[in-house]
């Protein structure tokens, strides 16, 4: 029963993917790669993650990417779908890219010979702990690095 | 009921289906009613009668209300943006809705030998003897929250229409920043509860423990910015319509504007649901009653407060709303997290 929602999903996902790299529309782009995000919370969820998955809305469905459309509908954009599709040249890098994760992933996979832990729901307490006592000081840094990008941000947008 | 299907008995899917479908069916008359209800209240409370001539004293006004909306002319604008206008409402609808799947409407009860929880996203563990439910029941329904703004934004740039964008904007900035305080102001509670199950939070609630006598702060920052999250006057600005025409419903008709509407009520639903849920005890109550007589009894108290400010209190300004949100409720979210670590440990 999981593992044919885990395809499912999978599916829909990567669908969903595919719709946000290639609409020329970037409203409708965001709307597919808010579909994917959903998706992938829902993978989450079946791996025994809720928090993550809850977390995979929150943060990136719920704050990032209402950002991305509040700042694309502040911008006049014309017509977006009438631009010419982009050649090939623009999508060697990515290709290169993809090509280069795909032999990656692939290796890891033929490689591996331990399997996978089982999984296990944890409750908020041991997410926490492991969250504030074990990574504490990487979760520190991040949040500094956070706070450079909002000074940053203060001193680009400050009255001159 | 011995067969089984996925390794479950049938009568956890049959109680799953049932639950699914009162929950629906009690939401959605409870949002007819509320329509209904808001107009005679606030009719009331400005010494007029309200609706009065469909059935007796109005009471028919929903039925009329929803056949006068499905029968009117579907307008969609030539210039809008046809997916993201047709997608707006359908966006806005749904999490309204599904918010209420990880809510408890009240104790377990047996049916034929088999226990179960009144939670539809819970089942009772025979083997651990306890409800299992979604351990982050909270941060679903947070999630679920921050999902709902895509209605509106949608709606408000796809219409193509300055009222429209403006409506969207400022509902979008509402949101966010609400959404932000809404969230830190629960914090308090879990950090009582240890927990972000519903189901351990209301147990915690029990005997008159309620959270909404422990943490009075949280309980009214959070009723407070709940209100300015689902767009209720004093904070209704996204639809002021001596500044924005409708806000970002303008171009809507039909079935369509009805379903803002529909999303705008069952929001209020929801948002009482979650107060009487993580402050006021859930079902928690004086024994006389069955647990869901009380969650119901306290909802529509708080639905009815909600109409009770919508018919006293004047609109904010916007500057003064996002004065308000940024610089006096985030600050005394954060503070009573402070407190609440310093005092309950």
């Amino acid at each position: 029963m999981e593992q044919y929602l885990f395809y499912i999903l999978a599916a829909a996902m990567l669908i969903a993917t595919v719709f946000a790299i290639t609409e020329k529309h970037p409203v409708h782009a965001i709307v597919y790669l808010v579909t994917s995000f959903f998706a992938l919370a829902a993978i989450f969820y079946l791996l025994a993650a809720p928090m993550i998955a809850a977390f995979e809305v929150i943060i990136y469905a719920g704050a990032v990417m209402v950002l991305f459309l509040f700042v694309i509908m502040m911008l006049d954009l014309g017509h977006p779908e009438k631009a010419a599709r982009p050649g090939i040249g623009h999508w060697l890098p990515a290709m290169v890219l993809g090509v280069v994760i795909a032999a990656a992933a692939v290796t890891a996979i033929t490689l591996r010979t331990t399997t996978a832990p089982a999984t296990r729901v944890i409750g908020i307490k041991e997410f926490s702990v492991a969250l504030f006592q074990r990574y504490g000081v990487a979760i520190e840094i991040i949040s500094m690095q956070l706070l450079f990008a909002v000074v940053g941000a203060l001193y680009l947008g400050r009255k001159r | 009921m011995g067969f089984e299907l996925f390794g479950l008995p049938m009568i956890y899917y049959i109680a799953m289906i049932v639950k699914v479908l009162v929950v629906f069916v009690f939401v959605l008359l409870t949002v007819a009613y509320a329509t209904y209800a808001e107009r005679k209240i606030i009719g009331h409370m400005q010494v007029r009668l309200g609706p009065m001539r469909t059935g007796w004293h109005g009471l028919l006004q929903p039925i009329a209300d929803g056949i006068k909306l499905f029968f009117k002319e579907e307008i969609v604008p030539s210039q809008s943006d046809k997916f993201a206008f047709l997608l707006a409402p359908i966006i806005a609808l749904i999490p309204a809705f599904i918010g209420f799947a990880v809510i408890p409407f009240g104790d377990t009860i047996e049916v034929m030998g088999y226990k179960i929880p009144l939670q539809i996203a819970a089942f009772y563990d025979t083997a651990a003897g306890k409800v299992v439910d979604l351990n982050v029941g909270v941060l679903y329904i947070l999630a679920l929250a921050s999902v709902g703004v895509y209605g509106i934004v949608l709606a408000g740039w796809a219409s193509n229409s300055k009222y429209s964008l403006l409506g969207g904007l400022r509902s979008s900035a509402q949101m966010i920043s609400y959404e932000l305080a809404a969230g830190l102001a629960i914090i308090s509670v879990f950090m009582m509860s240890e927990s972000l199950s519903l189901q351990k939070i209301v147990a915690d609630q029990a005997g008159f423990g309620w959270y909404a006598f422990k943490q009075p702060l949280a309980f009214i920052l959070f009723f407070i910015c709940s209100i300015a999250e689902i767009n209720r006057t004093p904070f209704d600005l996204p639809e002021a319509e001596t500044e924005l025409v409708s806000g970002f419903c303008t171009e809507y008709s039909s079935m369509k504007y009805a379903m803002f509407f529909m999303a705008e009520y069952a929001n209020m639903v929801t948002v009482c649901a979650v107060t009487t849920t993580l402050f006021l005890g859930g079902w928690h109550g004086p024994g006389f009653l069955p647990g869901w007589v009380w969650f119901i009894a306290k909802v529509y108290f708080l639905i009815f407060v909600c109409m009770w400010i919508r018919a006293t209190y004047p609109r904010y300004r916007y500057d003064q709303l996002m004065r308000l949100g940024w610089k006096v409720f985030l600050p005394l979210t954060l503070l009573n997290i402070v407190v609440t670590g310093l005092i309950a440990r």
